[in-house]
């Protein structure tokens, strides 16, 4: 494997503004720029330390369980007939999801620059959860603020955080959603700026978030893309993964950027549909989302006439965000990316298919983009290679699975 | 229109604070957000405090991710949503207060997204042509105010700036260069809120950000009573009061009415 844990440079965006051509930026009260000048200073300062990268990929080894490997789903692509299919497995990862990446790497910036509370913001609760394992291990105080539909709907992942030693913040504002956790953390931050360290799990808010978590995600595409090398003999024909705030999409596709012949594919959350405006597909619905500004970023956004922010809706917590991040909305106007979506009933025939096939139950998040390889695959050459990003396992979601599909 | 204004943008808030000096005290900007708790209710508190002769107001647009206010101007807003307040209802409130007569300047006071919604620039001169004097965009820095600035520029109207005790020599300057009408000073490193005192550092605070501009500094965060506003003489050119009011609202009307008027009297004494 390389040796190059965290992928930087590969491209020159976002500028030295935090933008990717007209989107990303940073639009916050004005108290927390220094804190986030403060940030990006940090951050590139640990990037140029050899010691940095070293103590990151000695954690990512040692503890996360890294590289995660990559499955060929082989019933699953005998059954539909086309394409190999293959799934990196970030299930595998060390709290079963590829959050712990990127708060290991947040963390260990955070302790190099003395800050020992932490907050973070979830929705589905695995960016918390990583959060909170992170502190755990690193001995940080961890403070998660989460929506309380999010709370109900993804209770696991709220008792683990609280074992691992964290305080999980209800938020009643709002959708009570993962956007009302993010406004109640930026309020925390702006509060208690001078000591707190703001752990962002997506790639969305304010330069240099954005950059700094794709960075941290892009362990996923360089191990990937030698991977599916080594097993396969090529690159991958198709690369899918889901996108709420898009993290493990940008960590995977960033590998592959320059690989012209890879179609680079962000699946969405289409919720009850589009024509029931009831989704979080900020790409796809063009009637009620357009390039507005939410959590500090300039991107898409879900919103009415007014510019007040809609509400999401979909059956996958993780993915119910009315923003995406900056660089997606950068991908896609550049057409290196494509993006569609999945509906709940889509995401959960998906999700018992791939248990039943391959015996791996994936996230509902991650079961969007597995929709999409079983859409996708029947029409590709039985020769050609498809990589999906199984972001995460679906252990938390069984209880709303079963809540909908009955026992 | 009963009575014509002197100025009018950027010009006005000068008068405004020339005006205060002249008198020796600072100018009070009381904020109301328009739709609470009704759209009539607002006009009738906005109208009730101007003739009570305050200097100017903040008037609050209401957005649903309002990251910078505390529970106060979120439950506020909120129900100013519920109501149906859109950005034109709010320039339409404008252009009926100056209609009835107000002369003291008015700010727009939003978040970033509906007024990209709206369109910057119409936004800029459709709230000029209304009346309003001057722009608050709490989300907004001086780096990223471009899409206002030149419409602003070329309407005359104010486009405040904020600065905090986390501004460091550097943004000072920025906010100082780039900021017109006045720099919105935010008393502490948090939200908006009532707050029981002013924080003791306010002194060296204010000092710090004089060394550094001449542009009128307005006070805003945690002003909550008269008694607040009389420590304030000598020390800001301006101050701000928002949740304050809201929450003597709650109680009543005149309640809300009682501490404006104490307030103002507080300055002039």
């Amino acid at each position: 494997m390389t040796d190059t844990y965290i992928q930087t440079n590969i491209s020159d965006l976002p500028d030295e503004r935090g933008y990717f051509g007209e989107f990303g930026g940073r639009f916050v009260p004005e108290t927390i720029v220094p804190a986030l000048d403060e940030l990006q200073a940090a951050y590139a300062e640990a990037i140029a330390d050899p010691a940095f990268h070293a103590n990151l990929s000695h954690l990512q080894q040692t503890y996360t369980g890294r590289p995660t490997p990559i499955s060929h789903a082989r019933r699953l692509s005998e059954a539909l007939g086309g394409a190999q299919i293959y799934l990196k497995r970030e299930d595998l990862a060390h709290t079963g999801a590829h959050k712990i990446n990127n708060a290991l790497g947040q963390g260990l910036l955070a302790r190099r620059m003395g800050k020992r509370r932490i907050i973070a913001e979830t929705g589905a609760g695995q960016h918390g959860v990583g959060a909170a394992t992170a502190m755990a291990l690193l001995g940080l105080e961890c403070h998660v603020y989460m929506g309380t539909v999010d709370i109900r709907r993804q209770q696991p992942n709220v008792f683990r955080m609280k074992l691992l030693g964290a305080e999980v913040i209800p938020v009643e504002s709002g959708s009570r959603t993962l956007k009302d956790a993010i406004n109640e953390a930026m309020r925390d931050w702006v509060t208690n700026v001078e000591t707190t360290f703001y752990l962002l799990g997506s790639a969305l808010g304010p330069h240099p978030y954005p950059m700094m978590v794709r960075d941290f995600q892009s362990v996923i595409g360089v191990e990937a893309r030698e991977q599916i090398q080594v097993l396969t003999g090529q690159l991958p024909d198709v690369c899918i993964a889901c996108v709420g705030g898009g993290s493990n999409a940008i960590g995977l596709f960033h590998a592959f950027r320059d690989d012209a012949h890879t179609e680079l594919i962000g699946v969405e959350a289409g919720g009850h549909g589009i024509e029931s405006k009831q989704h979080a597909a900020r790409f796809a619905d063009l009637d009620i989302s357009r390039p507005g500004i939410l959590h500090g970023t300039r991107s898409f956004v879900m919103q009415d006439d007014d510019g007040q922010i809609m509400e999401t809706h979909s059956v996958s917590a993780g993915l119910d965000y009315p923003s995406v991040g900056p660089e997606h909305a950068h991908l896609r106007q550049l057409e290196r990316a494509y993006y569609t979506l999945a509906t709940d009933v889509e995401a959960l025939e998906a999700f018992q298919v791939l248990s039943k096939l391959e015996g791996i139950i994936p996230a509902l998040e991650s079961a969007h983009a597995v929709a999409e390889a079983i859409k996708r695959a029947p029409t590709m050459p039985k020769d050609s290679v498809l990589l999906v990003n199984l972001s995460g396992r679906g252990d938390k979601d069984l209880d709303t699975v079963i809540g909908i599909l009955g026992e | 229109m009963t009575q014509t204004r002197q100025a009018q943008g950027t010009a006005a808030i000068d008068a405004m604070f020339a005006r205060a000096k002249s008198e020796n005290r600072a100018a009070f900007l009381p904020y109301f957000c328009i739709g609470y708790p009704d759209y009539d209710e607002s006009l009738r508190a906005i109208e009730t405090v101007a003739e009570l002769g305050v200097d100017g107001f903040e008037i609050g647009m209401p957005f649903s991710d309002p990251i910078a206010d505390g529970p106060t101007i979120q439950a506020a807003t909120q129900i100013a949503l519920e109501n149906g307040t859109t950005v034109r209802l709010c320039l339409d409130a404008v252009r009926t207060l100056r209609d009835k007569g107000l002369t003291q300047p008015m700010l727009m006071m939003g978040y970033a997204n509906p007024l990209v919604a709206y369109g910057t620039d119409r936004f800029v001169r459709d709230a000029r042509a209304a009346g309003a004097d001057g722009l608050i965009v709490p989300d907004l820095p001086p780096e990223e105010a471009s899409m206002f600035a030149q419409s602003c520029a070329r309407e005359g109207m104010a486009l405040v700036f904020f600065l905090a005790p986390t501004s460091n020599d550097e943004r000072i300057e920025l906010a100082a260069a780039k900021a017109t009408g006045f720099i919105y000073v935010v008393s502490l490193t948090g939200i908006t809120g009532a707050r029981e005192e002013l924080p003791a550092y306010l002194t060296d605070y204010i000092a710090r950000l004089r060394a550094k501009t001449d542009m009128p500094l307005v006070l805003g965060f945690g002003i909550s009573t008269p008694d607040h506003a009389r420590q304030l003489r000598g020390l800001t050119d301006g101050f701000i009061v928002a949740s304050a009011l809201i929450r003597a609202w709650q109680r009543s009307f005149n309640d809300m009415r009682a501490l404006a008027s104490e307030i103002f009297a507080a300055i002039q004494q």
